[in-house]
């Protein structure tokens, strides 16, 4: 019988290709999330934190060393810029970064993972003078791409800053520990309590073909003011240096700090855990414009340290200090008023910042210093051929996670110079701003931030203050990363598209467009929740 | 009827997600959906009914296990995806006259039953203009009747295949062919028009729904779950229509989402005449926020005082709906 209605074989629309009605089209970007672009260290914080939201834990901490090979040191001693970044703060939280990555350096101590030593060698002999973060770093780094590796430290144990300047309430030394042996453990030679005197003459002797320099800047900067000769003045390196020691500092039960920086800080809250009953900082600006990072004065607060903002101490004689009251200027620098005030204290101690020892370099004429610091080219170059340097001596900028960070590039432009070749930095893409993203997709969902230790009774120990995430925690934490600018298969832009022009390929595959038919609505790259596509005008 | 998936804070908005089972996901993250309107279509870039039909056949025919048929009134939808000799459906369906689509369903459904092929599901769709008006006493005689048939209005407010004339879904002010944007009082007045989903539940039907574009997991649970009744069901979905209602493409979707958080589509779901669940709103906004941005209202932004009364009278819609429906929620039920 024939049929009494018109009958249609199905799809036969596929015949019709719409794509010829595009004026724009959608196509798939990665962008730089903002977390990466601002870790001095250079790790690929989206990455690690993926692969921990699907639980592939020593993927993420293998991902992490490929940048930073100290994360459990990190994870309690970075400043964290990436969180100020983070992109969360949107929605609500910047996403506890810092936390996930301790939580991956303990597991990793606890699970005893190693890394792989370097497939080839390279038979090249490099030496690393100073076995700080900047040191260990370009140490680790070096030795993985297949480098012979001699660290030489002056000091009886490696560290440096991490060691002599970090108190163990915010860095147990049993990790430091660990993560510096697994440095080593990789083939490193590290001589301890070994001095360079002359360069030049050791790299001949030894056979070095190329040395990095990291010592530091250990040289506590101290200020004039009149004082008796049997007043007691420290500085603030020294005292903490000489927390490592058997013999520990003798501060008193009243002590006086004298600075507004993290090295301030870290003095006062190591003189209360000796014992000092009234430990005051004085600090010749106001809160606000104390270098100090907040978290850091909070939990000195929390431990009833005293903080004398506008002062200056005009003289510090017998036990007795007088301190100058300031007023901040109109462009915020601290100008004196004349008016004084008395304080007594059994000891002053220094934290006015800290420079580099000079002296070091007497013999090598090309390494002369400018501003304080030993310049070096974009190749983390110094004025000889094959000397590199790196950390706190090349840079006013100092903290733990930029001199990883230089350690790192340094091997990678020390390994390129040995082949003849230059360091190539890598092109970034766009920076993935919290505009590109569509928000409405993210669910508030609470920080889990890490426990601090009761005030009342962290100052009795050198115990850490802050405790870390539990495994539930720190997944949930992972998960809470917005995927910034990177496709995390939503599967947004497969399911909006009103042409079903978007093929899902599979898990870890992605997406692919069918140009074909789609029409160039941009509805996916609206509804893409971080990101990662982009509309482009057609070509004619 | 949005599923808990507090699993995951990054995928519980978004149609699928890479963490979870492809069970726990939509359909339409699904790479074996059954894309029931499939490429080549003629509908508009970034047209929502489009999109709209494919969410809702596709999640009907996978409660249906595959066993289903679709009736379509003529309109937008019937229009742009059969124009002879090509198709684009990848569903038995079939198309004959704009008022009489419910009728030809009961048809369907009762011909199925004869036949004893009663696993066979029946869909009926259309647009705001075949359902509001046109085919509105067939599908009220199918209400009252209780015929086994899933009937789905896609609404975008006006005849938009004919040139955007006003149907009884068309809100007021808003402008289009026939309610233009002139005189004292443009576009479409206050007072006209009809609620189909209140008219549905009046007629006591097992299942009435609401539901957006905005939330693939909610549309899709309701699809389940009118599958999951025999009788008469009705589900409304707001599809936006970038041509009739003047707004650029790619913002189908965020227009849709507005429309839910001002309160002038409230999502709501209700069982033999009574509503069971609506859907929280945590922060409503202005219902400027979602007029603004189209056209068809343009005539509420030209910033005398006359206008400003109308965009309250909008606003008091807007209150109205959230009072009724008690759509206001807090940080735990809202989304």
């Amino acid at each position: 019988m024939k049929p009494f209605a018109t009958v249609l074989e199905a799809g036969t629309s596929l015949t019709n290709k719409t794509g010829s009605w595009r004026i724009e089209r959608p196509s798939y970007v990665n962008r730089l999330p903002p977390c990466n672009k601002a870790c001095p260290a250079g790790e690929n914080i989206q990455e690690w934190l993926s692969l921990v939201e699907q639980e592939k834990y020593e993927d993420a901490w293998r991902e992490i060393v490929k940048h930073n090979p100290m994360p459990a040191i990190m994870g309690r001693v970075c400043y964290h810029p990436c969180e100020n970044a983070c992109n969360r703060v949107v929605v609500d939280n910047p996403v506890g970064i810092n936390s996930v990555e301790q939580f991956l350096g303990d597991m990793a101590i606890r699970e005893g993972w190693y890394f792989a030593p370097a497939a080839k060698s390279s038979g090249k002999k490099v030496l690393v003078i100073g076995a700080g973060p900047a040191g260990l770093s370009a140490a680790h780094h070096l030795a993985q791409l297949g480098h012979k590796v001699t660290i030489k430290e002056s000091q009886k144990k490696a560290g440096g800053m991490m060691r002599y300047g970090i108190p163990q309430y915010r860095l147990a030394r049993k990790v430091l520990d660990a993560e510096i042996k697994r440095i080593v453990k990789q083939g490193v030679d590290l001589q301890l309590g070994t001095k360079v005197s002359d360069l030049n003459v050791l790299m001949k002797e030894e056979s070095f073909e190329a040395v990095f320099l990291s010592v530091g800047a250990g040289k506590a900067r101290t200020t004039p003011f009149p004082t008796e000769k049997d007043t007691r003045v420290f500085d603030a390196v020294s005292v903490l240096r000489d927390m490592e020691g058997k013999d520990k500092p003798d501060l008193g039960k009243r002590v006086a700090v004298y600075g507004g920086g993290n090295a301030a800080l870290d003095v006062a809250r190591t003189a209360k855990r000796l014992g000092a009953k009234d430990v005051t900082i004085i600090y010749r600006r106001n809160r606000e414009k104390m270098p100090a990072h907040d978290f850091e004065v909070e939990e000195a607060l929390e431990e009833k340290i005293e903080i004398n903002f506008l002062s200056t101490i005009k003289s510090y004689q017998g036990k007795k200090i007088t301190l100058e009251k300031m007023a901040l200027d109109k462009s915020g620098f601290p100008q004196p008023t004349g008016k004084t005030e008395r304080m007594e204290a059994d000891c002053v101690v220094l934290a006015l910042g800290q420079g580099v020892d000079a002296e070091l370099f007497d013999g090598v004429d090309a390494l002369k210093m400018e501003k304080g610091i030993i310049p070096v080219d974009e190749q983390m170059m110094t004025a000889q051929e094959g000397v590199f340097a790196g950390g706190d001596m090349v840079s006013s900028f100092r903290n733990v996670t930029i001199s990883i960070g230089h350690g790192k590039k340094a091997a990678r432009c020390m390994d390129a110079w040995l082949r003849g070749q230059k360091g190539a930095s890598s092109k970034k893409h766009d920076l993935a701003s919290s505009d590109r993203l569509n928000t409405w997709y993210y669910e508030k969902a609470p920080r889990r931030n890490r426990k601090l230790a009761d005030p009342a009774q962290r100052t009795d120990s050198f115990d850490e203050v802050i405790k870390g995430l539990s495994q539930t925690d720190a997944l949930s934490e992972a998960r809470r990363c917005l995927s910034c600018g990177n496709c995390f298969e939503c599967d947004n832009c497969y399911g909006v598209c009103p042409d079903n022009a978007i093929k899902k390929l599979g898990k870890g595959k992605g997406f692919e467009i069918n140009y074909d038919y789609c029409k160039g609505c941009g509805l996916c790259v609206a509804e893409c929740p971080c990101g990662a596509m982009e509309m482009t005008p057609e070509e004619n | 009827m949005m599923k808990n998936t507090s699993f995951n804070p990054k995928g519980n908005r978004t149609i699928g997600n890479r963490l979870q089972e492809a069970c726990e996901c939509t359909v339409q993250s699904s790479k074996d959906r059954c894309n029931s309107l499939t490429s080549g279509h003629r509908a508009c870039q970034g047209c929502g009914e489009a999109l709209g039909a494919r969410w809702v056949v596709d999640a009907a025919m996978k409660a249906a296990k595959g066993k289903l048929l679709v009736v379509n009134a003529t309109g937008c939808l019937e229009v742009f995806s059969t124009p002879y000799p090509e198709t684009a459906w990848q569903v038995p369906w079939v198309h004959s006259l704009f008022g009489n689509a419910p009728a030809v369903a009961t048809g369907v459904a009762a011909a199925m039953r004869v036949k004893g092929k009663g696993d066979v599901r029946v869909l009926a769709q259309g647009g705001d203009g075949s359902t509001t008006d046109i085919g509105f006493g067939c599908l009220s005689g199918m209400f009252e009747r209780n015929d086994d048939v899933l009937y789905v209005c896609y609404d975008n407010q006006a005849y938009m295949n004919t040139g955007v004339q006003r149907s009884s879904a068309t809100p007021p002010t808003a402008s289009t062919a026939t309610t233009p944007s002139m005189g004292h009082e443009p576009g479409n007045v206050f007072g006209t028009g009809k609620n189909l989903p209140l008219l549905a539940m009046a007629h006591q039907i097992p299942y009435v729904a609401t539901a957006s574009l905005s939330d693939t997991r909610d549309l899709e649970a309701k699809v389940e779950r009118a599958m999951s009744f025999s009788g008469a069901r009705y589900l409304h979905v707001l599809v936006p229509c970038p041509l009739g209602w003047g707004y650029v493409p790619n913002d189908t979707i965020r227009l849709s989402r507005l429309a839910v958080q001002c309160g002038l589509f409230p999502l709501f779901e209700a069982e033999d005449g009574e509503v069971t669940s609506a859907t929280k709103i945590c922060e409503p906004c202005p219902v400027e926020d979602y007029l603004k941005p189209q056209k068809r209202f343009a005539n509420l932004f030209k910033g005398d005082k006359k206008s400003d009364k109308r965009l309250a009278q909008m606003q008091a819609i807007a209150d109205a709906n959230i009072r009724r429906f008690d759509l206001l929620g807090d940080e735990e039920n809202c989304k």
